[in-house]
């Protein structure tokens, strides 16, 4: 995965990242255009497909919405990287498809406009402009294996089969 | 094996003798509870599954509260699709627009007893621990698999239990003591934990009281606020739930218990300041802040408790011409039960709006939403930036007695002072 980093901070929240008035709507591409309204209303336009949201501790806390998710996946965001994460905003994106990276420290080295790769197998982060790498936790197999296939839905339906 | 509350509730759920922190249980689902704004995604999830029947429709509980009545063409649309689930799968366990919030609603209709695992689409589901329940908030996917499946994985967590000492001095309250607990150990400082409220002080208190405690650890982190079921927890349940239970305590040499002690002797009223939960002062220290909006009500502060204590407080008082103020009993027994005792005339008097039982400007998603500037004081748990309209807005949290005294004034002020 490749793309530009977007910085935000610490205990970035469920009502920020998508605010309660629009949770009546669940198809994610309308989300999308609201998504992280309250800190950037023009953040929608200036991101794009494959881009990285990097956040500070406690990235997500507060509601259960799994419009949060979805409004970043919407957004085209390909994953989350933060300090630490909330944890049903976790499961939550987990279950919708959507990698969240662990990795402390990981907002002192980077920033909005950074190009990074991000290798998922070896657990590596590498800005492109100067080759430093940065580790984050890998996932356990199995989460690893409902994100290859697109979520949890897709992975149940597999299983059932 | 000594065990705390959580392990031995989630091993039994798990058909097992013993569960420890940090293992991953397969947990059956005694309650699965959604309502009218996250309901929609979660029956969409579970179509997609493509499982015909929910695994125990006496088991689902489904409650309209967040857009009630409906206030847009989409919410209309959202409680079609859910009072067509709701048929199409036999639930009767279905409060639909009048009943009042979830959070209430459940333990008022005997659906929380000891014991139980209990999720909903809902981070305040953490609310029912207060009578001893393990109840969390999860996703709609996560619903969704419920519903297919009966059964969630959860990692078994460590429990912090807050050993809550001393009297509570006068207009401090159960929000005040919680606030406290969040400012100290910050908005993280529980995550994945299951937080054991204990101590004297919260013996004391009533079941009320207790699902105030246990309805904010979610703003620490929690996974699950907890208290253990004494003799009230029973008298609450009694005449609610036929259902039978079993009451579990936590060990107090379990491995997993990490106890902090919290001192409330000396407690004065506490306000969350925005945007965060956990930036918590003393009244003191923020009293004089102008106000434009008060909202009385919620899954934190809409019981008939916080109703008397703001009546009273308000009683022959106008509300100060600058403020509006929102009253929303948290469900339809609190609204009969404060229309029978005078509450509510004493609020319309005073010049307050009292609308029926919803989850009203908490989430900023239906009724009393705040504009550019505007500062709201709130009993609810949220004060995040854009929760209750505009992201110009800023909102302060706190009791039910220091959101009246303010409605008197129109300014953040120490009940004491009233």
């Amino acid at each position: 995965m490749e793309g530009n980093v977007w910085k935000f901070g610490d205990d970035i929240d469920t009502d920020i990242i998508i605010p309660g008035r629009y949770l009546v709507v669940i198809d994610p591409k309308e989300l999308a255009k609201h998504v992280m309204e309250g800190l950037d209303p023009e953040f929608h336009e200036k991101v794009n497909e494959g881009d990285f949201i990097v956040g500070g501790k406690n990235f997500g806390c507060g509601s259960s919405r799994e419009h949060a998710p979805l409004a970043l996946k919407g957004a085209g965001i390909s994953a989350v990287i933060a300090e630490s994460f909330a944890r049903i905003f976790y499961r939550n994106s987990i279950n919708v498809g959507i990698p969240l990276l662990e990795a402390p420290g990981i907002s002192n080295h980077l920033d909005t406009g950074d190009k990074i790769e991000i290798d998922m197998d070896k657990g590596i982060i590498r800005k492109l402009k100067t080759g430093e790498e940065y580790e984050f936790q890998k996932l356990p197999e199995f989460m690893l294996e409902i994100l290859n296939k697109g979520g949890l839905i897709p992975y149940v339906k597999e299983q059932m089969k | 094996m000594s065990m705390t509350m959580a392990e031995k509730i989630l091993a039994k759920a798990a058909g097992k003798k013993e569960s420890s922190a940090g293992e991953i249980v397969m947990a059956n689902i005694d309650v699965a509870m959604t309502h009218d704004l996250t309901g929609p995604l979660s029956v969409e999830s579970f179509k997609k599954i493509g499982v015909p029947r929910v695994w125990d429709p006496e088991k689902v509980v489904v409650v309209f509260d967040h857009q009630v009545p409906a206030d847009s063409l989409d919410a209309a649309n959202n409680h079609l699709l859910m009072r067509q689930f709701v048929k199409e799968q036999g639930i009767n366990n279905f409060y639909d627009v009048r009943e009042g919030v979830c959070h209430q609603v459940l333990p008022e209709k005997g659906h929380v007893v000891p014991g139980e695992v209990i999720v909903g689409t809902d981070s305040h589901t953490c609310t029912h621990g207060a009578l001893g329940a393990f109840s969390t908030g999860i996703g709609s996917t996560d619903m969704a698999m419920v519903f297919s499946t009966g059964e969630l994985w959860f990692k078994v967590p460590e429990t912090i239990r807050f050993e809550v000492e001393g009297t509570l001095k006068n207009h401090v309250y159960a929000k005040d003591v919680v606030l406290n607990i969040i400012g100290q150990i910050g908005a993280d400082g529980a995550t994945y934990k299951a937080c054991e409220f204990a101590g004297e002080t919260v013996k004391d208190m009533n079941v009320s009281d207790r699902m105030v405690l246990c309805n904010m650890a979610i703003e620490m982190g929690g996974k699950t606020g907890l208290v253990e079921p004494d003799d009230k927890t029973k008298q609450y349940i009694k005449g609610r739930s036929n259902k039978t239970y079993e009451i579990m305590k936590s060990d107090m040499d379990a491995e997993s218990l990490q106890t902090m002690h919290i001192d409330v002797n000396q407690l004065e009223p506490q306000i969350a300041c925005p945007h965060h939960v956990d930036n918590v002062k003393p009244v003191s220290d923020v009293s004089g802040i102008e106000i434009d909006q008060i909202f009385l009500g919620s899954c934190t502060n809409g019981r008939i408790s916080d109703l008397r204590t703001a009546a009273q407080i308000l009683k022959g008082k106008t509300i100060a011409s600058e403020v509006r103020m929102l009253v929303i009993p948290a469900s339809r027994e609190i609204y009969t039960k404060a229309l029978d005792e005078g509450l509510i005339k004493i609020f319309v008097d005073s010049g307050a709006l009292v609308t029926n039982p919803c989850c009203g400007p908490c989430l900023g998603g239906h009724v009393g939403l705040i504009g550019p500037g505007e500062v709201s004081l709130s009993t609810s748990n949220r004060n995040f930036r854009g929760r209750q309209g505009s992201p110009e807005a800023e909102v302060y949290l706190s009791s039910a007695a220091v959101a009246a005294s303010s409605a008197i004034t129109g300014k953040i002020t120490d009940p004491r002072e009233i």
